[in-house]
């Protein structure tokens, strides 16, 4: 079966030009990755700030070009540098961003946000159009009361689910996920989560799920690849991610994430007072 | 004897729908040597109550409360004066955004300097050198250098190192953190987490950590305060609150995180619970 | 699945514009002046108690009311010809009122459309556009309406034209600003990516998003323009006499500057009043349309 998405060797390569006191140099920020996701599965991509994971998504979605190497969606080699996307392709891939403030249009009420991808990319009546509308926003969680408000009236955790359903309006085959829920509230993260898994059963969807949080990308992925400066340093399924990290930055980001298991909190207040006990002992002595 | 103590504390906004309370009844105190952790969902007041006991909150806001002490004097009575030397100089604050919460026309180590010239009485040279002294504190390496470097020529895990360094410099008694790992990295979070500890240890002052991430809570604290819509529903010692949280929203809010999940599903609070559930157990 | 109850009594759009607008006392007085002087325009013809242009030949330099020898039917007074001040500043303002709204509307129109051509694709384009656009900010603004109308020929029609030419750069960088910093945001990226094509994006996406300061900006020039339209009446170069017009009344008048104040006073004060009214008035909306400096 070939998979959903399959990234062979991808890098891209920014330029940066000189002025006056300083030369021109070319910034790698992706350098040379490949991974595949089959159908129905989540592929997380792991890394810090400036590793390039944002960069390689917006290459995923067709916003930008790569520098070099294949990116093919449903095994159809795409290169947007040198040929126009079809509607075909276009609706095949779709992103739902990190701020859910911003990726909303503040003008525009909530139902005109659905539609405008079917305005776009198909030819249908109104009517059905906005039946379309309807059912996506039952689907994610909303009410039809809210077809013709505002973004500004709705809470963070409801513009993401609305961000989700214009994101799924035109049957993509892959959505991609810059960090969907590092902007929400723990009970909101939860709920959006569960929803993105709903979804994901019921439409057979692909998720590329970008995200610097462990414990969440450990909820949800099936594969894991983690970046560093722009390079996966390791990339495997969850399991063997997780259980035993090959590589030393892999290591270090985990051992970095908090943890919240009783035996860790009772560990640290012991190694605390035994802090304290012997700062205070010579003292005593 | 508590360094901070506040009872009954209200915050109320003037806005265009009318009165907002924001915070609603909030009574703690914090000792020296102590690390609390106020625990809460965007809009539980958070924030909001730390900077209304600084008075540090616009004009829009109405602030009472019936008790507000630090170190033995009564912040209510005192005049604004008083009250900006004693913010600033005992009681110091760290913000969720590092780089915006330095000037960017002015080199790291003017700024600092000018934190000691305000609050302290030493010359110059000796500033430079407390500086110095500081930034080595804070980990910053080849600080001497680093003194000369506007804010955005580091890197955001630096610039929260330089506002430590900041807060620090007149030896407060109590640092209020609200949200200082938020936008920062995990691996730089972890060692933002542990240089606070352990200068809090090192100095045996009061640390009041704002955030409304768990990780960070089981990370830091040893008394937790958990608010939800301005009210404080659970105070606990962190180990209590993690083992046995007595507010239902406590428990959901625990519930949630990734790591505690059960099967495929994560629990979500609003399925479980309506407010008057969360606000009947609530202490006052 | 439940969901999060929204937060209760959102107030319309209107309501909290209106909050914010009323909160600044000076731009209410601004906006009850403007009103005011919008209605006496329209209703000129009405309120006016004699024609514009009608002379009455016993009555030259005639002072107001109050004074010595003024009539209560004549209550600012005559000019040199006979003519009633306060009914020639009431159709006066219809002229100064119409000036404001063509001038804005010409160089809003096509300020946005350059700005936004500008700012949405970058590059030569942008370069070569604001380079012009700074030629013509180079120039003082009156001296550049002055050299147009004496190009175009003296006369109401050109002198708006002129006064449009030389407001449009404003509006043709503020409208670079905003699409600016507006297509880089999220909402415009998940546009492309749902396929929105160029002009979708310029003109549905990105310009509504644009709009705030844009309105406050149209109101500081509506006063601009009655300003600067005075200015070329003044300087023989717009209205033409005998229209009513207030800059072209003061420049009748110079000549009687020591024998009859009035004649002069009175046209300046109403530029005086209307200007100062639309501006505070602009005041008030960037209270109220400014996201930055909302307080809540």
């Amino acid at each position: 079966m070939t998979p959903v998405l399959e990234a062979r060797d991808i890098t891209r390569d920014y330029h940066v030009p000189g002025s006056l006191f300083k030369k021109s140099r070319t910034v790698h920020a992706v350098k040379g990755v490949s991974f595949s996701v089959g159908e129905g599965k989540t592929l997380a991509i792991v890394g810090e700030s400036g590793c390039g994971k944002s960069t390689l998504a917006r290459i995923v979605t067709m916003i930008d070009p790569a520098t070099s190497g294949d990116l093919l969606i449903d095994g159809r080699r795409i290169d947007i540098a040198t040929e126009p996307l079809t509607a075909d392709m276009r609706s095949k891939v779709q992103i739902v961003f990190q701020n859910p403030y911003g990726s909303l249009n503040p003008r525009r009420k909530i139902g005109e946000i659905l539609t405008e991808p079917l305005i776009i990319n198909a030819k249908m009546r109104a009517d059905e159009r906005e039946a379309r509308a309807m059912a996506m926003l039952k689907k994610v969680g909303l009410e039809e009361k809210h077809y013709g408000r505002y973004p500004h009236m709705f809470s963070g955790g409801q513009r993401q689910r609305v961000a989700i359903a214009r994101a799924l309006m035109l049957n993509p085959r892959l959505l991609v996920l810059d960090e969907p829920v590092s902007a929400l509230d723990l009970s909101v993260q939860a709920q959006v989560l569960n929803l993105l898994a709903d979804l994901q059963s019921e439409f057979q969807l692909t998720y590329v799920f970008i995200s610097h949080d462990l414990s969440v990308v450990r909820h949800i992925a099936d594969d894991v690849m983690v970046m560093y400066f722009g390079e996966a340093v390791e990339y495997g399924s969850r399991d063997a991610v997780f259980n035993d990290p090959q590589h030393s930055y892999t290591r270090t980001l985990f051992a970095a994430t908090p943890r919240v298991d009783i035996e860790a909190i009772r560990a640290r207040l012991a190694r605390k007072s035994a802090a304290a006990s012997g700062a205070s002992a010579p003292a005593a002595l | 004897m508590s360094l901070l103590q506040i009872e009954n504390l209200v915050v109320e906004f003037q806005t265009a729908s009318g009165p907002f309370r924001a915070v609603d009844g909030v009574s703690l105190k914090v000792d020296p040597g102590e690390v609390l952790a106020i625990v809460g969902e965007s809009g539980s007041g958070k924030s909001v109550a730390m900077l209304a006991a600084m008075g540090l909150l616009p004009w829009t806001a109405k602030v009472t409360a019936d008790r507000l002490e630090f170190d033995g004097r009564d912040m209510l009575a005192m005049s604004d004066r008083d009250r900006r030397r004693v913010v600033g100089k005992e009681i110091a604050m760290i913000f969720q955004e590092p780089i915006a919460s330095l000037n960017p026309c002015f080199t790291v180590g003017f700024q600092i300097e000018e934190v000691l010239r305000i609050h302290t009485g030493l010359d110059r040279r000796a500033r430079r050198i407390r500086a110095l002294e500081l930034f080595e504190q804070v980990g910053i390496p080849a600080a001497e250098e680093r003194l000369g470097h506007y804010p955005h020529q580091m890197s955001g895990g630096q610039c929260q190192r330089v506002m430590i360094a900041c807060a620090l410099a007149c030896n407060p008694k109590l640092l209020i953190a609200d949200e200082p790992t938020t936008a920062l990295d995990v691996t730089i979070q972890k060692q933002i987490l542990d240089l606070l500890v352990e200068l809090q240890a090192e100095h045996g002052m009061g640390l009041i950590m704002i955030t409304h991430d768990m990780g960070v809570v089981a990370e830091t604290a040893d008394r937790v305060i958990v608010q939800y819509k301005g009210r404080k529903i659970e105070e606990a010692d962190v180990l209590t609150l993690f083992e046995n949280p007595k507010n239902a929203y406590t428990r959901a809010l625990l519930s949630a995180l990734p790591e505690n999940a059960v099967g495929g599903r994560l629990p979500t609070i609003s399925e479980l619970l309506s407010d008057e559930q969360i606000f009947a157990g609530a202490p006052r | 699945m439940s969901t999060v109850t929204t937060q209760t009594g959102h107030p319309s759009a209107l309501a909290e514009f209106w909050y914010y607008f009323s909160r600044n006392k000076g731009a209410v007085i601004g906006l009850a002046v403007f009103l005011l002087v919008l209605f006496v325009a329209v209703f000129a013809p009405l309120v006016a108690p004699h024609g514009p242009t009608e002379q009455l030949r016993d009555k030259l330099l005639l002072p107001p009311a109050w004074m010595e020898g003024g009539e209560a039917s004549y209550l600012l007074g005559t000019d040199a010809v006979g003519r009633d001040i306060l009914s020639r500043l009431i159709y006066g303002s219809r002229f100064s009122l119409f000036i404001g709204l063509v001038v804005v509307t010409l160089s809003v129109i096509s300020g946005v459309l350059i700005g936004l051509v500008a700012g949405y694709f970058r590059g030569r384009v942008d370069t070569f556009i604001m380079r012009i656009m700074d030629i013509i900010l180079a120039f003082p603004s009156l001296l550049l309406a002055l050299v147009l109308v004496a190009v175009l020929g003296p006369g109401l029609l050109n002198a708006m034209i002129a006064i449009s030419l030389v407001n449009q750069p404003h509006f043709v960088r503020l409208t670079r600003a905003a699409v600016m910093a507006e297509k880089s945001k999220d909402y415009v990226v998940g546009s492309r990516v749902a396929g929105a094509g160029t002009f979708r994006l310029m003109f549905l996406t990105i310009l509504p998003n644009c709009l705030a300061p844009l309105i406050v900006q149209a109101t500081l020039a509506f006063s601009a323009a009655i300003l600067d339209a005075a200015a070329l009446g003044f300087l023989g170069m717009g209205a033409q006499p005998p229209t009513p017009e207030w800059g072209t009344m003061l420049a009748e008048a110079r000549e009687f500057i020591q024998r009859a104040w009035w004649v002069v006073t009175f046209p300046g004060l109403a530029i005086l009043v209307t200007v100062l009214a639309i501006n505070l008035m602009g005041d008030g909306l960037r209270d109220a349309l400014d996201p930055k400096l909302k307080r809540s």
